[in-house]
């Protein structure tokens, strides 16, 4: 369980830390808004750089996300390959020239648009990855719900993420008890039996733990009615804080990424940074 | 005389999705400041009553009302639901449910941020009710942190912040241990004088809600109050035996001895009560009387336990050094309060866990290089919940579930489930829906799809939790024909009476470890066990001692010994 | 829109702890291609959005689906959206079923599995495809198998799972009426 546990919130004294859960919200959105208009190498890279450096600011350590870092990369790698195999001159596709440095075989070669366009693509995964990981491990739980508010989301779905942050717990100790009486009976989703059988058999376990999430929302929603949930437009939040000169900083901050982003692309026409038509 | 609180007049209700209104001509007027009880078997319409004074009726679940109901001065049929939730604060019975907030101090807080209360108002509201309950130590904590009776605390915490005028509880006593529900009653208790509300308690367990006093008893039976009376009337009248709610077992004791209940002898607590030196004397002549049972002959141990030691995970442990022994035709309870181990214990027993160290034997074999499935042959394990271990919609599909994956014929398979079914009085219902059963006939299909597998012991967790007392004996007179028929039963239990009535032998767990392997008796009445497991001293303790009779102990076995007779005989 | 009940409210926040527990910790391996596991989570959404209607679907896809990439680290946006519409679209899709009834016979199960085939096809194939073409300039062979596969593996999940727990769901709403005992 624990070689693959989740993500999850990382308390430390940190300016990152005490910066608004809606200010790292935005933050976030901002910031991967603008990795994902662009595909401009040095502003890629520059915000690559920030990343990190906000990652250190933050005194979470690289080596308690070591998995998580591994396992991007890895996903990252595949994707790579999987262009490559599919599509050998994506790069010449996207930026006009075609440089070749090492013939293979059939149609591979390695060419250096591509390999500059598989450096894009990496460089694009690495500019937002330190910022989602700092989100995550820098936000309190707690504060989701007043952030999504705080971005302008309805309360009301901003609470339902609440909601599902509150009871992953729970679902996840029912279904394990559930798969463990199961398995006792003999339905087992590990075994070597034929794939039909093991999606059969998940319907056996799953159906008492539909159900008995049907009854539970029942519960719940009568439970939030009786003290008031929806009885306003609006609502307030014991965990909110306020803005501080820092939180509208960082704002600013992604908000210039991000019009950097936009103003290199719309200036030159282009989203690429060419360095092979000069 | 000040106005009632809470006045229902001529009222009835129906739901929508029924035929037959479920609460007909209810008269009943509560007072400020009052403390009622409303108690009634499962289906009597008592949370009904308590659904239509928060408003969730007609709101959450639509139906038709007659006649009247003025709740805090508004009509409450016709008023909304967060009109309502301003005078009326409730308290539901699955604390998982109502745990909303991600943490202690925002669950608190949910009614306030709802009403858009300013935050550092908010705070301080949250700190002061916190206090009161009892939880300000705890408030950065997670719901899955807490215990039962902690989360208990959150939730009354959470409607208390809006200075209710009525406090609501349904069921209270539900999914806790036993020394947690003695307190949840003095908590309820020391609120009600503090803040002056009127206390609503919706329960079937009497004599845990006596613990401490209340000012009238309600009786709801088929969607009618029976009686509305103080504590003491309503004991000396013999109306709760004859309408499925279980009276204190003192009275029961008091009356197998010839001792005639009177509302002058204030029966409703066992400290109360008063008792002339001629019913002392009835009682002590009654336990001269009555010959002690035989001893049940011990044969063959079944299941070993040797020096077991587990934790979920590194570094630190769950279980101890636990070993015992389990002989073949027994009957057992598994006690002691929250985390303790008794369910580590089963699962280790069934081998969804594995121990760090120690034996587990079945027949003097040793269990550890089997699977879950081939352990499952031998040893059946019952979850608490049938709804989260049903997983076919018809009951014959969900008791064969087991047998597919044997190399039984189809023939062979269907003579087992018939014969199982039968076994279980399902039969009859073979072809139905699960969704068609009552909670109690669920509880038979669960119990009947694990012993379709012919196992020599089947391990129960809480097998009757929140059940009134006539399912209770429904489902444990059952499993006791399942035991006379050979077939070893454990439970894992709150339950004080189960373990009395019903288990000659009970091991206590505390802290991890083995703290008693003995008789019910001895747990119940061993005050430094009961202090230390969370466990509850039976009231016949107490009357014995009332009564002078020597030894207590032997007074509570021979009670139980001879209240089974009487049982059997009718 | 206007007005979201607090039982959809809820709905979507269950739905999505459901979503996020199968997705991130059941696998089932699908056979021959290395690497890949049936998705299970779209059966449970399906089941959602034809029970609490398209709101409820997109939202549980959305939350359920970002949850789960936030705890291995980073968003894959495109097919979050994917998801979001896949349950946006399978709840449009079964508005006429009426499951509460109990009413889930073969014309009922046709229309959910050619609901949650066309969902997934639109999703994987159409939405995903076009946002990764957009967004990161991948080459169109590479998201078209990608989105093949995906339609192909999350339609069986769906069909199956989805298909089993909504009749299983149907059944438990069938009327006492009808029943004697035997």
């Amino acid at each position: 369980m624990s070689k693959n546990a989740a993500l999850s919130y990382l308390p430390r004294k940190s300016v990152v830390h005490r910066m608004t859960g809606t200010t790292k919200l935005a933050f976030f959105l901002l910031w991967s808004t603008a990795a994902m208009l662009t595909y401009d190498t040095r502003l890629l890279a520059a915000m690559t750089v920030g990343g990190l450096v906000l990652f250190g600011v933050s005194r979470i350590k690289l080596q308690e996300v070591k998995g998580a870092l591994l396992f991007m990369l890895a996903l990252v790698m595949l994707n790579l390959i999987a262009i490559f195999l599919f599509s050998p001159d994506q790069g010449t596709a996207i930026y006009g020239t075609r440089h070749v440095i090492l013939p293979l075989f059939w149609r591979y070669n390695v060419t250096q648009e591509t390999l500059f366009y598989l450096l894009n693509f990496f460089l694009k995964y690495s500019a937002v990855i330190p910022v989602a990981l700092l989100f995550i491990l820098a936000t309190d739980p707690s504060e989701f719900a007043a952030s999504l508010a705080g971005i302008g989301v309805s309360y009301k779905v901003g609470y339902a993420v609440a909601l599902a942050l509150r009871y992953i717990p729970d679902v996840q100790r029912d279904f394990h008890n559930i798969s463990q009486a199961q398995q006792a009976r003999g339905v087992d989703l590990s075994a070597k039996d034929k794939t039909m059988t093991r999606l059969k058999n998940s319907a056996a376990i799953l159906l008492p733990l539909v159900l008995s999430s049907l009854s539970r929302i029942e519960t719940i929603s009568n439970a939030m009615e009786l003290r008031g949930f929806g009885k306003h437009k609006k609502r307030t939040w014991y965990v909110k804080r306020p803005f501080q000169a820092r939180d509208w900083a960082a704002m600013a901050l992604a908000a210039a990424v991000l019009a950097v982003s936009l103003g290199i692309t719309l200036t030159t026409g282009s989203r690429y940074f060419n360095p092979f038509v000069s | 005389m000040p106005q009632p609180i809470i006045e229902f007049k001529n009222f009835g209700f129906q739901y929508d999705a029924q035929a037959e209104p479920t609460l007909h001509n209810i008269d009943l007027a509560i007072y400020p400041g009052e403390k009622v009880l409303i108690a009634g078997p499962s289906g009597s319409g008592k949370s009904t009553i308590a659904s239509c004074i928060n408003g969730l009726i007609p709101f959450s679940y639509p139906g038709k009302c007659t006649g009247s109901l003025t709740v805090a001065g508004l009509d409450a049929p016709h008023s909304s639901l967060f009109e309502l939730s301003k005078y009326v604060g409730t308290v539901l019975q699955d604390p998982d449910g109502q745990f909303i907030g991600l943490t202690v101090a925002e669950d608190i807080a949910f009614a306030l941020e709802n009403d858009q209360v300013e935050q550092g108002k908010m705070k301080q509201i949250v700190q002061q009710v916190a206090r009161l309950v009892d939880i300000d130590g705890q408030l950065g904590s997670a719901p899955h942190a807490l215990s039962g009776g902690q989360k208990q605390r959150v939730s009354l915490a959470g409607v208390m912040v809006d200075d209710v005028d009525i406090l609501l509880f349904d069921e209270p006593l539900a999914n806790l241990d036993p020394a947690t529900g003695k307190q949840t009653i003095e908590l309820i208790e020391a609120i009600q004088q503090r803040s002056g509300a009127a206390v609503v308690i919706i329960e079937h367990r009497l004599e845990d809600v006596l613990w401490r006093s209340v000012d009238r008893i309600v009786l709801v039976g088929e969607g009618r109050i029976l009686a509305d009376t103080t504590p003491d009337q309503l004991l000396a009248s013999g109306l709760l035996t004859e309408n499925g709610i279980r009276e204190p077992l003192y009275l029961t004791a008091l009356k197998y001895a010839g001792v005639e209940i009177t509302p002058e002898k204030r029966p409703a607590h066992i400290d109360t009560i008063q008792l002339e030196e001629a019913d002392k004397e009835k009682m002590r002549e009654w336990f001269r009387q009555t010959p002690p049972a035989p001893p049940a002959p011990q044969q063959e141990v079944l299941l070993e336990v040797e020096d077991l030691t587990f934790g979920y995970e590194e570094g630190q442990t769950n279980l101890e050094h636990v070993s015992f022994q389990v002989h073949k035709g027994e009957m057992l309870s598994i006690v002691g309060r929250n985390g303790a181990g008794k369910s580590t214990l089963s699962k280790l027993i069934c081998g969804f866990e594995t121990p760090n160290s120690g034996r587990i034997r079945l027949n003097g074999r040793d269990l550890s290089g089997d699977t879950i499935k081939e352990r499952a042959a031998h040893i059946g394990y019952v979850m608490q919940n049938p709804n989260q271990m049903i997983s076919k919609p018809m009951i014959w599909d969900e008791v064969e579930l087991g047998l597919l994956q044997t190399e039984m014929t189809a023939e062979e398979r269907k003579a087992r489930v018939e014969e199982t079914l039968k076994i279980c009085g399902l039969y009859p219902f073979r072809k139905w829906p699960v969704s068609a059963l009552s909670f109690g006939q669920k509880k038979r299909v669960t119990i009947a799809s694990v012993l379709v597998m012919d196992p020599e012991i089947i391990i129960l967790d809480e097998p009757t939790a929140g059940q009134d007392f006539r399912h209770y004996t429904d489902i444990m007179e059952f499993l006791r024909s399942l035991n006379k028929r050979g077939v070893t039963v454990m439970m894992i239990t709150h339950d004080m009476h189960l373990m009395q009535e019903y288990t000659g032998r009970a091991l206590v767990f505390s802290q991890k470890r083995l703290l008693h392997d003995g008789t019910a008796v001895e747990a119940l009445t061993t005050p430094e066990l009961v202090k230390e497991a969370s466990l509850k001293e039976t009231s016949l303790f107490t009357l014995a001692q009332k009564c002078g009779v020597e030894p207590p102990q032997a007074f509570v076995q021979r009670f139980i010994d001879y209240d089974r007779q009487v049982r059997d005989d009718e | 829109m206007k007005k979201m009940s607090v039982k959809t409210v809820v709905a979507i926040g269950i739905g999505a702890a459901l979503f996020f527990v199968l997705g991130r910790f059941v696998a089932i391996p699908v056979p021959f291609v290395p690497n890949t596991t049936f998705s299970l989570q779209y059966g449970i959404l399906g089941l959602f959005a034809a029970l609490f209607g398209p709101i409820a679907g997109m939202l549980i896809g959305f939350i359920g689906h970002t949850l789960i990439d936030l705890s291995w680290g980073s968003p894959w946006w495109s097919w979050i959206i994917a998801s979001t519409c896949f349950g946006l679209m399978v709840g449009l899709f079964t508005r006429k079923l009426d499951l509460e009834s109990g009413s889930f016979g073969k014309k009922e199960i046709l229309t959910f599995n050619l609901a949650q085939i066309a969902s997934h096809a639109i999703s994987w194939l159409v939405i995903a495809l076009a946002l990764d073409m957009a967004i990161y300039a991948e080459p169109f062979a590479k998201v078209l198998t990608q989105g093949i596969t995906a339609t192909i593996l999350n339609s069986i999940a769906t069909g199956v799972v989805g298909t089993l727990l909504i009749m299983a769901y149907a059944k438990t709403r069938t009327k006492k009426g009808s029943l004697n005992k035997e």
